[in-house]
């Protein structure tokens, strides 16, 4: 194709077709795409056993529990984001395109969001059900784990971008990651806590949305750089 | 301006020039640190409710302001690196950062010991603490990043590139004793204020600072030139240092 070919195609298009892409592959492999739930859902589990059942008790811990689970759950699914597209070569024409490289990466980081962050939060409520918090308290552990999934996905893409071309990469990302992530679960676990004692959780949430925001303007070009290191080894 | 860089980023003139500087730099950083922790540790009055266990200030606070200038500097090395493609920025950021590692540890296990007698305890779950535990879990991240590449080239600017995005925990540790109420106390000195203690506490204090910044360059200034002999080992001008031949040495 010649350049004028590729100058037609409108980044709107691009960015929605990378997307497109993302989610068929994703619904493709339902191993991968389950596996951020089961392990969430497993890492839930083995709370009551270590901690003991009494419901009063888990209740009180619920909101940081889950967020725990939540965040390691996302931490495991980092490696998928850019693996298979590396492998197969995907990923240098993803770079080659004549798009700027962001918002292509902001597509893919969305895709990950969805299957994980998101579905993580859709299916937070059962999980907040099992430990026994009141009802009244499960969209506040929703909501948060919506918006901050979203943060640890675009920072978790800056140091998956890293440890690509890493051999055994698995520790050095979580080292990599957990320090960045902290401020989001604080904020996090910390507006899920005020719902449960029932108080006003908008101040957390307007700082969740400002590190989203800091997030995905800054990380999505970090990446960049990232793969484009990765690449040209 | 662009002159004054590419002299920089030369390694022959940043070893030639910088050789000299080598003997001022360590003695006088040695003789702020002897002064400084001489005078904190034995001749300051003690404090009036601590008494001598408040003289672990002499060493915390020098130690905790090291572990984020340090990190700073690795920062903007690492712009530099990015940018200009400069190794000698790169070498730098390379051998600050076991250093930066060192001194957050020291900050840390300082903060600890003089967390027994004035707290009653050696942890606790404090904004400045556990920023200061995540600021070393950075400095661990940004050095075993740079380790597991097998290429040196990428392992630079993945090094880099981390470097950049863990400045961000540095507002965080500065402000963590301002943004959260918490049981450590606010920052010792600043720029727009006097000192609220007195002279004959705050002037061992500040030489001991100064010391450690001294010790801070010197170090990385010997850690920097060797590394730079090593990289450079096959090119004329080393050959000319280690035969003793040319005019550079």
């Amino acid at each position: 194709m010649s350049s004028s070919d590729h100058s037609r195609v409108s980044l709107r298009r691009a960015f929605c077709s990378v997307l497109k892409r993302e989610l068929v592959l994703r619904f493709r492999r339902r191993q991968e795409l389950a596996g951020p739930l089961l392990f969430f859902a497993l890492v839930v589990v083995l709370f009551p056993l270590g901690l003991g059942p009494e419901p009063q008790r888990l209740a009180e811990l619920a909101p940081g529990l889950l967020w725990v689970a939540a965040l390691l759950a996302m931490l495991l699914s980092l490696d998928g984001l850019f693996r298979n597209d590396y492998d197969d070569g995907t990923l240098e024409q993803l770079m080659l395109s004549p798009h700027p490289q962001a918002p292509l990466i902001v597509a893919k980081v969305l895709a990950h969001w969805l299957v994980s962050g998101f579905a993580l939060a859709l299916f937070s409520p059962l999980f907040s059900a099992m430990l026994g918090l009141p009802w009244q308290q499960w969209w506040a552990v929703a909501v948060t784990l919506a918006l901050g999934s979203a943060t640890l996905s675009l920072v978790g893409s800056i140091a998956a971008a890293l440890t690509l071309g890493v051999q055994r990469g698995g520790v050095l990302l979580s080292l990599l990651v957990l320090p960045l992530y902290t401020p989001v679960l604080i904020f996090g676990a910390g507006a899920a806590q005020l719902a449960l004692q029932g108080a006003s959780i908008a101040p957390q949430l307007a700082l969740m949305g400002a590190m989203l925001a800091i997030a995905l303007g800054l990380a999505p070009w970090a990446t960049a750089a990232a793969l484009r290191l990765t690449l040209s080894d | 301006m662009w002159r004054f860089i590419h002299k920089w980023g030369s390694p022959k003139w940043f070893y030639t020039t910088t050789g000299p500087w080598l003997p001022w730099l360590w003695s006088a950083a040695l003789i702020l640190l002897i002064v400084g922790v001489v005078w904190g540790l034995a001749i300051a009055p003690p404090d009036r409710y601590q008494h001598d266990s408040a003289r672990i200030l002499y060493v915390h606070v020098p130690a905790a302001i090291l572990a984020q200038s340090c990190f700073a500097v690795m920062a903007v090395s690492a712009i530099i690196f990015l940018v200009w493609k400069i190794k000698i920025a790169d070498i730098a950021a390379m051998v600050m950062a076991p250093f930066g590692a060192a001194m957050t540890f020291a900050a840390l296990f300082s903060g600890a010991v003089w967390g027994i007698p004035t707290w009653g305890t050696w942890w606790v779950w404090d904004a400045r603490l556990t920023s200061m535990l995540i600021q070393l879990f950075i400095y661990l991240g940004v050095i075993g990043l740079r380790a597991s590449f097998t290429s040196r080239d990428s392992g630079a600017r993945a090094a880099a590139i981390m470097t950049l995005v863990g400045v961000v925990n540095l507002p965080i540790i500065k402000y963590s004793v301002v943004w959260w109420n918490t049981l450590h106390q606010p920052a010792t000195f600043s720029l727009d204020k006097a000192p609220a203690m007195p002279a004959s506490m705050w002037l061992p204090l500040l030489f001991s600072v100064l010391g450690f910044y001294l010790f801070f360059a010197a170090y990385t200034l010997t850690r920097t030139r060797n590394q730079l002999l090593k990289r450079e080992a096959r090119s004329r001008w080393v050959k000319e240092i280690a035969l003793g031949t040319g005019k550079a040495s």
